[in-house]
């Protein structure tokens, strides 16, 4: 009776966080329902197919290219043991730290026509008009792709590092053994196991990929997100925004619900809890230069180089770009990132502390509708936000009139709605890091716990959540940085004179000055520092 | 546990502070090319002012907020939002004897639910060395063989190119203007990118030789030691001055339909079309003030006096859609 009764509780508990999670969605595609399609047939005529190619393209690209830098950097840091290793695991993971807009407007500034590289080429060689020399154009596609990818590789780089850690080695020293090679090894154990975690890390770039707005319209490429825009913006046809958005969503859940079906019967739970702290394999040589090199050239491109143009423009334009107001900004930024860190925290333990324990039908859906807001466009998201909170104020206001009371806006004018729309979108970032960690858990954990007498939120909280550790400070750390970048819900929800780092970086970047806001950009770089600074030491005091 | 949670809801939900006499505005417009005029309003009248700026939805929030909502003043940046509030009835007559001496008839609404500000022209810029000055150049001109590979623009979809494109509508029709659009692509140097100071700085590297912009942007580029030289490469050029006129864009302000604070809200209003106001919009801003006899920044006036397109706004702001589609249809940014 008593275990009914629980189960209940925690079906309770995901169902009510999944909905109300769903709930601006669901707002969004009712309002795609209120008729008008000319403005969609239109699209479908002309542009939308290139649009959706466009898509496709530049999430796969983008898949492609993270996984190229991803997983070998995962994998060197995890097992082998070469030059600077400590050090490279936790720096390549700072690329996270970079709003995506802004490593794409230094690399143009650097690799465009008039950029220094190419006058540079052009002095040098005595070219005098693009007629005369190929140059790889860096405002397309592939530049694109690049870009993003430069900037998402951590999300995979550190759930699949975080997973090979967490692996038992004796399978791959077995492997060893049986004659297969490091590389062999790597393809035929290590990956299959990790499969789960790189699925999930995939997930998530995906899903900011197709999110993106900046770096594709600075890039002058056309994507889905450019139509939700121009149908809304343009053709003033909110409705039909919010069917492109339905289509990328349904996209979305496709390509999830067809890999989850892929691996349906595997499982792989890892029988020691504990952590690998030692190295398989002791690189040499040419094989340990090779290895610090591919660290250090990432580390490069995605980091050192663009905080370098940033400290350049700093020191050039720090007159203007000083504002005494900054320490306030950062505390701002601060503030809500960390509330929005503990709260998707709490709601994913409890939904994927569900999924695990539930003996009903369909016990992955909560999870599944509480993270389709992470695919949607800011702005979107936005305004999906706004439609419930503002029904919601308005019904309020209605209600407590005859009291005398006129609350006004007390959801949709405070920061409430900057936090809820943030807790939508970053939830599924808190779920997919927290998954991937209990999914290595034993079931045979859960049931020794259970027949010592002790109850499922004792099991959570007495053993899960310490097996879970790694999981959690991950998602705390991804989180908060993605809050601390976070733009364009924040820029339309915000209350009056409320400013972010992020929010104050782009009235000039939406001008193309960025060396005016240089010194707010480095900020955001650095207060994302903190929480990967502490997060990595933690992790490094365990192991 | 709980009051930490207390603590929390009490951070979230509390309503910021605001001086009840204060002007609370959301803006179109970057901060910094307003704060000067708004802090010259508070230091002469007292009267607070608070901000929310965003480059898109504040028409939706506005929407969706309702009669609650706390914003007494939109800015925007260009002429079809200034429609598109008043055609959503998101606005309230500004009736003020002050504000129609300022303002031309033509560049406020006739039933005073938005007023222009600012004007700025959609100029073509042309390359010192290779083109000279185009003193007869026209708009239609663009879409002429012998520019091919010559052009350089923002994206087709840019409220600016939109206006522009929607201004050819209204005076040649829809057929016509996909012609000159397409005519235009075929021209195009590279794909549309970037924003306008962009296009002055691929002149002048020597990408294309033409470039469409607006004319703040280049006396602003004037004034930046770095992007002096850029804008030294080029000539600024006054399109259909033989005939109609150039095209110009505005910018304005609506007061909302709920304004919890006309009486302060209006004062502002008139404060932005009087003289000293309009003076700062154009010696800082390098824009074209709306009020007749405020004098230019002298930059801005050594560029000369240029006739303007006399078609009303809401004339051109009808054909957005229409633009937006023609430019879908010729896949001009593809």
């Amino acid at each position: 009776m008593s275990l009914k009764f629980s189960l209940s509780r925690w079906q309770l508990f995901a169902w009510v966080i999944g909905v109300v999670l769903v709930t601006p969605l669901c707002f969004l595609l009712f309002e795609s329902l209120q008729g008008d399609s000319d403005v969609f047939s239109h699209l479908w005529d002309t542009v939308l197919w290139d649009y959706v190619r466009n898509t496709l393209l530049l999430i796969l690209g983008v898949c492609i290219v993270s996984s190229a830098i991803a997983l070998p950097l995962g994998w060197i840091t995890a097992y082998c043991d070469f030059p600077g290793r400590k050090q490279f695991e936790w720096a390549l993971m700072l690329p996270l730290a970079m709003p995506t807009y802004i490593i794409a407007y230094v690399y143009t500034d650097l690799f465009d026509y008039a950029g220094p590289i190419q006058v540079a080429l052009r002095d040098w060689f005595g070219w005098q008009s693009p007629s005369d020399y190929w140059f790889f154009d860096i405002r397309t596609l592939p530049g694109a792709i690049i870009m993003i990818a430069l900037v998402l590789y951590p999300y995979l780089y550190l759930i699949f590092k975080t997973a090979l850690r967490e692996q038992s080695f004796k399978l791959v020293q077995a492997s060893q053994i049986m004659g297969l090679s490091p590389f062999k090894s790597f393809y035929r154990v290590s990956m299959p196991l990790a499969r789960g975690a790189i699925v999930a890390g995939l997930a998530l770039i995906s899903m900011e990929t197709m999110a993106d707005f900046a770096t594709v319209n600075y890039f002058a490429v056309s994507t889905l997100t450019t139509a939700v825009y121009d149908t809304w913006l343009g053709y003033y046809s909110l409705t039909a925004a919010a069917k492109i958005s339905g289509i990328m969503l349904l996209m979305l859940f496709l390509a999830l619900m067809l890999e989850r079906f892929s691996r349906r019967e595997q499982a792989v739970y890892e029988r020691q809890s504990g952590v690998n702290s030692e190295t398989l394999y002791s690189l040499k040589g040419f094989y340990a230069w090779l290895a610090s090199l591919f660290c250090c050239a990432v580390l490069f491109f995605a980091f050192i180089l663009p905080v370098a143009v940033l400290l350049n423009y700093a020191f050039a334009y720090a007159d203007q770009a000083w504002n005494d107001a900054f320490f306030l900004y950062a505390w701002q930024s601060f503030k809500v990132a960390a509330i929005v860190c503990v709260i998707t925290i709490v709601l994913s333990l409890l939904v994927v502390f569900y999924q695990r324990i539930a003996k009903q039908q369909y016990p992955l859906i909560p999870g599944r509708l509480a993270s389709t807001g992470y695919a949607l466009p800011g702005t979107v998201l936005a305004i999906a936000v706004l439609l419930p909170l503002t029904m919601f104020d308005d019904r309020l206001n209605i209600w407590l009139e005859p009291f005398g009371f006129s609350p006004g806006l007390l959801l949709s004018g405070t920061l409430f709605a900057i936090i809820f729309a943030y807790v939508v979108r970053f939830y599924a970032i808190a779920h997919g890091a927290v998954e991937a960690s209990f999914m290595r858990i034993s079931p045979s954990l859960d049931m020794a716990s259970q027949s010592m007498g002790k109850s499922q939120g004792q099991t959570l909280t007495k053993v899960h959540i310490p097996l879970l550790r790694r999981g959690i400070l991950t998602a705390g750390l991804l989180v908060f940085i993605e809050c601390m970048k976070e733009l364009p819900a924040a820029l339309l929800l915000r209350p009056f004179n409320f400013e972010t780092l992020a929010t104050h970086v782009f009235q000039y970047v939406s001008d193309e000055q960025l060396e005016l806001a240089s010194i707010s950009a480095l900020s955001i770089v650095l207060v994302g520092l903190v929480p990967l600074y502490l997060v990595n030491r933690s992790m490094e005091q365990r192991s | 546990m709980k009051k930490t949670l207390a603590v929390l809801i009490g951070l979230t939900v509390a309503a910021p502070a605001l001086a009840d006499d204060a002007v609370n505005i959301y803006s179109f417009r970057q901060p910094f090319l307003i704060q000067p005029i708004l802090d010259d309003f508070t230091k002469q009248t007292g009267i607070e002012t608070n901000v929310v700026f965003a480059k898109k939805g504040l028409i939706e929030r506005v929407k969706r907020e309702g009669k609650h909502s706390r914003a007494d003043l939109v800015l925007t940046s260009n002429f079809s939002d200034l429609v598109q509030l008043d055609e959503l009835n998101l606005t309230q007559a500004i009736n003020s004897e002050t504000v129609n001496e300022n303002v031309p008839a033509k560049f406020r609404d006739n039933e005073g639910q938005w007023i222009a500000l600012t004007k700025r022209v959609r100029n073509v810029y042309s390359s010192k060395d290779r083109m000279g000055p185009l003193a007869d150049l026209s708009y239609e001109d663009l879409a002429l063989p012998k520019y091919k590979g010559k052009l350089c623009t923002r994206s087709g979809k840019h409220p600016y190119n939109l206006g522009l494109v929607a201004s050819m509508i209204a005076h040649h029709g829809e057929a016509q203007t996909k012609q000159w659009l397409e005519g235009v692509k075929a021209n195009l140097a590279r794909k549309p990118q970037g924003n306008d100071r962009a296009q002055v700085k691929a002149v002048k590297e020597g990408l294309c030789d033409l470039a469409l912009g607006n004319s703040y942007y280049f006396g602003k580029m004037i004034q930046d030691p770095a992007q002096k030289t850029w804008a030294d490469a080029v000539n600024i050029n006054f399109p259909n001055q033989g005939d109609r006129g150039s095209h110009i864009n505005v910018s304005g302000v609506v007061m909302t339909k709920y304004a919890k604070n006309p009486e302060n809200a209006l004062k502002l209003i008139e404060f932005m079309t009087d003289n000293k106001a309009q003076n700062m919009y154009a010696s800082v801003n390098m824009e074209y003030p709306v009020k007749p006899g405020v004098e230019l920044s002298s930059l801005v006036a050594s560029w000369g006096n240029f006739t303007e397109d006399s078609l009303p706004l809401d004339e051109i702001s009808k054909y957005h859609p229409l633009a937006l589609k023609l430019i879908d249809e010729v896949k001009f940014d593809l």
